[in-house]
């Protein structure tokens, strides 16, 4: 069974260098600082994938996968 | 219901000696304060208002889970410059404090309490330090530290760092100071005014507790009055008191121009919003505030509100650890947008830049700070958009060279 998963954001170890959004502008758009703006829902699973290569090319480890307490 | 109840016999402005306390408040009872502190509905008056009861089972829970013993914070740093209560509290009755500490940390099984207080306190540290002295054996061993006078030292986790040899810079939650905290250990982090209360639950109990207040936010309260007011001080209230009551004002004509409060991340309420307003949390909530810290700072007719906004966004911008995108770009560029419709040089589209701004900061910062600015920003703009286009048309007012009312430095002397 697969559960839903977020992508949480650690804004201290963000520098801003937008290659997440680059990888997923489908779930990451960047302020006009270059800093990314996540959407808060589930990620639908066919952009799983996508989602998981954003966070293995932060080069910051600032973008993780959490995920949703079944509760 | 009389009071003050925190502030009981402290009249002469001294710190009371512990005779002097056991006097006036009893001796503190033995026994586990928690049933007492969650059917007395106490909430923490560091700005939160989380429910204490709760956070003292979620640190006893977290240290019974894990190998290390939990610590108590008493987090007395008050970098917000219109504060005053915590080091008043401190300076005058700091055996309260202490026993209200006492009695949580018995209560989570912790056997230390670390008491944080800032460096230019030197009446609050010299009372805390005397009083640490006089203590009678048996409660937990309790040390006095002085913290850096910023904005940050107040932050849960920026203290937590700075005590712990690291940078005055907040971290990442999770974890939290429940999960891991001074040196690596469950900590609980309470204000000096909520561990004085729970001092006095621990005595009293609930229904007595509850005797001041209201159904969701009992007991009695302290608030800073500051700014454009008769008499500015530390005052001990119940939360149904009328604003106008407590500021000496009227409501309406002759009385205050705005009421900032909760303080730098509080909100602005202009006058239509002032009448009949009491200090309760449902009638705060309706018009998008809360008493947060219990600053209450107000401008009179002969301030300007506009130079007031823009003053405090460039302390809060100076305040940033500089550390999250959104707060290290956003706090300055709405600083400096304020400053420039001050004086009457914003550029066209401002409005919708601030708007936009302050909706960018709000929520990506790892510590509240950012969203407490917002908040702030976007309550002035509402409540003095007459003024702001006043400023727009003509440039800086009269008022504008009035020392401001607003402190944007610390008080170093007491
Ligand atoms: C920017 C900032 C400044 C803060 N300053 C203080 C402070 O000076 N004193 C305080 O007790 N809490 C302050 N807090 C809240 C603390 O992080 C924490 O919630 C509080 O100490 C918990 O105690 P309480 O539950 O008894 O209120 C601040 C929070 C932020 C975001
Ligand atoms: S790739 Fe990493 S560091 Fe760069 S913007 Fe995205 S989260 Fe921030
Ligand atoms: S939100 Fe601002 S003040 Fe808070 S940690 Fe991030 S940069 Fe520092």
């Amino acid at each position: 069974m697969s559960r839903d998963e977020v992508l949480v954001l650690d804004p201290i170890g963000c520098a801003g260098h937008g290659l997440c959004a680059e990888l997923l502008p489908e779930w990451i758009t960047l302020d006009e600082w270059g800093y990314p703006i996540l959407r808060p829902e589930a990620i639908p699973p066919e952009l799983l994938p996508h989602a998981r290569r954003a966070v293995a090319a932060c080069p910051k480890l600032a973008l993780r996968l959490r995920a949703l307490s079944a509760s | 219901m009389t009071l003050p109840r925190l502030l009981l016999g402290t009249q002469d402005g001294r710190a009371l000696t512990h005779a002097e306390h056991v006097g006036v408040h009893g001796p503190l009872p033995a026994g586990d304060v928690s049933a007492a502190l969650a059917a007395a509905g106490l909430r923490g008056r560091g700005g939160a208002a989380f429910p204490t009861a709760r956070k003292l089972q979620a640190v006893a829970a977290t240290a019974a889970a894990g190998r290390h013993r939990p610590v108590v914070l008493v987090n007395g740093a008050e970098g917000e410059p219109m504060s005053a209560k915590d080091r008043t509290l401190c300076a005058r009755t700091p055996h309260l404090v202490l026993d209200g500490a006492q009695a949580a940390a018995a209560a989570i099984g912790a056997r230390r309490v670390t008491v944080a207080l800032p460096r230019a306190a030197t009446d609050a540290l010299d009372a805390m330090r005397t009083a640490v002295h006089e203590r009678p054996g048996g409660g937990p061993a309790i040390t006095v530290t002085a913290v850096p006078v910023a904005y940050l030292a107040g932050e849960e986790s920026a203290l937590i760092r700075h005590l712990d040899g690291g940078p005055l810079k907040p971290t990442v939650v999770p974890p939290r100071p429940a999960e891991r905290g001074l040196g690596r250990r469950p900590t609980l982090v309470q204000n000096p005014e909520t561990l004085a209360h729970v001092g006095l639950v621990a005595r009293h109990g609930a229904a007595w507790f509850r005797e001041a207040g209201t159904a969701a936010d009992p007991g009695s309260v302290l608030v800073s009055l500051a700014g454009d007011v008769v008499a500015p001080g530390v005052y001990e209230v119940d939360r149904r008191m009328r604003l106008a009551e407590l500021t000496g004002m009227p409501a309406g004509r002759g009385g205050p121009r705005a009421v900032l409060v909760g303080g730098y991340h509080g909100t602005w309420l202009g006058p239509d919003e002032l009448a009949g307003l009491t200090l309760a949390a449902e009638d705060l909530a309706a018009h998008g505030a809360t008493l947060a810290a219990g600053v209450i700072a107000v401008l009179g007719p002969k301030s300007c509100p506009v130079r007031e906004l823009a003053n405090v966004a460039g302390w809060l911008a100076a305040q940033s650890a500089g550390q999250c995108g959104p707060c290290a770009n956003g706090l300055p560029a709405i600083a400096t947008r304020l400053a420039a419709v001050a004086d009457g040089r914003a550029p066209s589209g401002s409005a919708a830049d601030l708007d936009r701004w302050t909706r960018l900061i709000t929520g990506r910062g790892a510590c509240h700070l950012p969203d407490g600015a917002a908040r702030l920003v976007r309550s002035g703009l509402r409540a003095f958009a007459p003024e702001v286009a006043e400023h727009a048309r003509r440039g800086p007012c009269a008022a504008c060279r009035r020392p401001p009312v607003l402190r944007v430095a610390s008080r170093v002397a007491a």
